[in-house]
């Protein structure tokens, strides 16, 4: 199961890359693996405030439907539009094409908070 | 459909429950049952879920893909699961035709039917098939969570004479599914094989292997069910894989199951079917035969037929793109809330919404536009016609 080094993984997996003072979301290859066949992504509103640990988006599968947690406070600026024509890309290229939205953070010290790859690694066995 | 509970809204769940603590594992192991093919299909990669007090596979690989092999080619079903029912003696014809809406007496040796037992009030307690395997002797396959209530029933209602068996604990059932059926058989057994016809069941052996094989099932397809011992199962599975390789054989789980039965509007019992409704409300008059004096339920069936129901089971399709129906959604029409959707899915052979729901009968008829709410947003819907999949 591909786990990239340079990302930060929630428990509820989510994986967040770390871009200045923004950090983009999306969901793991182990959760899109359990997942299979995403087939709608609900988004959020570019402008949403969210809160940690707080429902921000929702992935359904054919089977389905699983809220997405926000990994940090925030701010929503850029949301994944592609996601809305080809939900697919999450489960074809989920640390890539398949991210779901971008947020700013309040406080980007809050990043240290979150898992290490090698400790998402350890979580998912 | 894996909920055979009723809940009162819908729930999402978070993405992936959390891994299960040695508690909660060991209360797993004690309250659902495994069936004889449980090791294999964790061989196979199996998604395990809880279903019907079963640890049942509801994926392998993918819904979509192990749907799509059925459509396609061919795919096997578990459905170990199933309650399997001996009712057999000298009247045995005769009691089943008063505790079951169908006509069995329409049954010669080796045919089956779809039929529902009712209590009193014409609700539905199950819906299943019934097989006449001789004059009077009966296999009854019914819902896995409703067997032990059946056989409650049945048993509370038992007269001289007349022998009740669970046979489910010593016998496994495969579902065999899809065009290439039939030549996968004919490998199997030998070309010169004949294959039971539609609702037809015959007995056969496969390597010493003694099998009943019904062509019946659940999908929409040509296709099989077979029963065997349950000491059978596994070299029976491996064989069917084995050989079914040649064919696009796929194993297939639960939740291909629900899709491929709602896109031909099957009801599944615990969803769509439930003693709150009865089988006139749910568009299944076909198989209550109200020609015969006498059957539990049959006072209530008469006056809903005469009176005409005051709500339909109607199957519906999604008109725009967005999230897929799911069970308990609210439904709306004419701006009212009518109903709530019963089943609903994403339909891989359509790539659309689609689902059923009990709505008002003035609202009930083909074409009536309705809206689906789902996370606090409508969108646009219709009723459609069944079945919603038709074959090309």
């Amino acid at each position: 199961m591909n786990v990239p080094d340079d990302l930060r993984y929630t428990e509820s997996h989510e994986w967040v890359r770390v871009e200045g003072e923004n950090a983009r979301v999306g969901i793991t290859d182990h959760a899109q693996a359990e997942l299979t066949d995403v087939v709608y992504v609900e988004l959020p509103k570019v402008g949403a405030q969210v809160a940690a640990r707080g429902a921000t988006a929702v992935v359904e599968s054919v089977k389905a439907a699983s809220d997405i947690y926000a990994p940090i406070k925030g701010t929503i600026v850029e949301v994944n539009k592609a996601l809305e024509e080809n939900p697919a890309l999450i489960n074809t290229d989920p640390f890539g094409d398949g991210w779901i939205f971008i947020l700013k953070m309040n406080s980007p010290a809050d990043v240290e908070q979150l898992k290490d790859a090698a400790a998402y690694r350890a979580a998912i066995g | 459909m894996h909920r055979n509970g009723h809940r009162a809204r819908p729930q999402r769940g978070s993405l992936t429950p959390p891994k299960p603590t040695p508690s909660f594992r060991l209360v797993t192991e004690t309250a659902e049952k495994k069936t004889p093919l449980y090791d294999e299909h964790v061989r196979c990669g199996a998604k395990v879920v809880p279903f019907g007090g079963w640890l049942m596979p509801v994926q392998y690989t993918s819904i979509s893909d192990e749907h799509q092999a059925v459509r396609k080619n061919v795919g096997m079903f578990d459905i170990s699961h199933m309650g399997q029912l001996i009712v057999s003696g000298a009247g045995a014809a005769a009691w089943l035709n008063r505790m079951l809406t169908n006509n069995v007496e329409k049954l010669e040796i080796g045919g089956s039917q779809y039929t529902f037992l009712l209590n009193e009030a014409g609700g539905m307690i199950d819906d299943l098939i019934v097989y006449r395997l001789e004059p009077e002797l009966f296999l009854l396959v019914v819902n896995a969570s409703r067997t032990d209530e059946d056989l409650a029933w049945l048993q509370q209602h038992l007269e001289p004479g007349i022998a009740l068996h669970n046979r489910s604990a010593d016998f496994g059932a495969l579902a065999v599914q899809g065009p290439r059926v039939t030549e996968l058989l004919c490998a199997m057994l030998g070309n010169a094989t004949s294959i039971p016809t539609r609702n037809q069941i015959a007995p056969f052996e496969y390597q010493q292997i003694p099998l009943q094989i019904a062509r019946t099932g659940y999908t929409g397809e040509d296709g099989v069910e077979i029963f065997f011992r349950a000491r059978d199962a596994s070299k029976l599975w491996n064989a069917f894989l084995t050989e079914g390789a040649h064919f696009g054989l796929r194993p297939c789980g639960l939740g291909a199951r629900d899709t491929l039965r709602l896109e031909m509007c099957y009801p599944l019992n615990g969803s769509d079917l439930s003693p709150e409704h009865n089988p006139m409300e749910a568009g299944l008059g076909f198989f209550v035969d109200l020609s015969k004096s006498d059957f539990v339920g049959r006072a209530e069936i008469a006056r809903a037929k005469a009176n005409g129901p005051s709500r339909r089971l109607v199957p519906f399709r999604m008109r725009t793109k967005g999230p897929p129906p799911r069970p308990h959604y609210p439904v709306y029409a004419g701006g009212e809330r009518v109903g709530e959707v019963a089943s609903g899915t994403l339909s891989p052979s359509l790539g659309y919404g689609i689902g059923m729901a009990y709505l008002p009968t003035a609202q009930a008829k083909i074409g009536t536009e309705l809206e689906i709410e789902i996370r606090g947003q409508k969108f646009p819907a219709s009723i459609e016609k069944k079945p919603l999949y038709k074959k090309s």
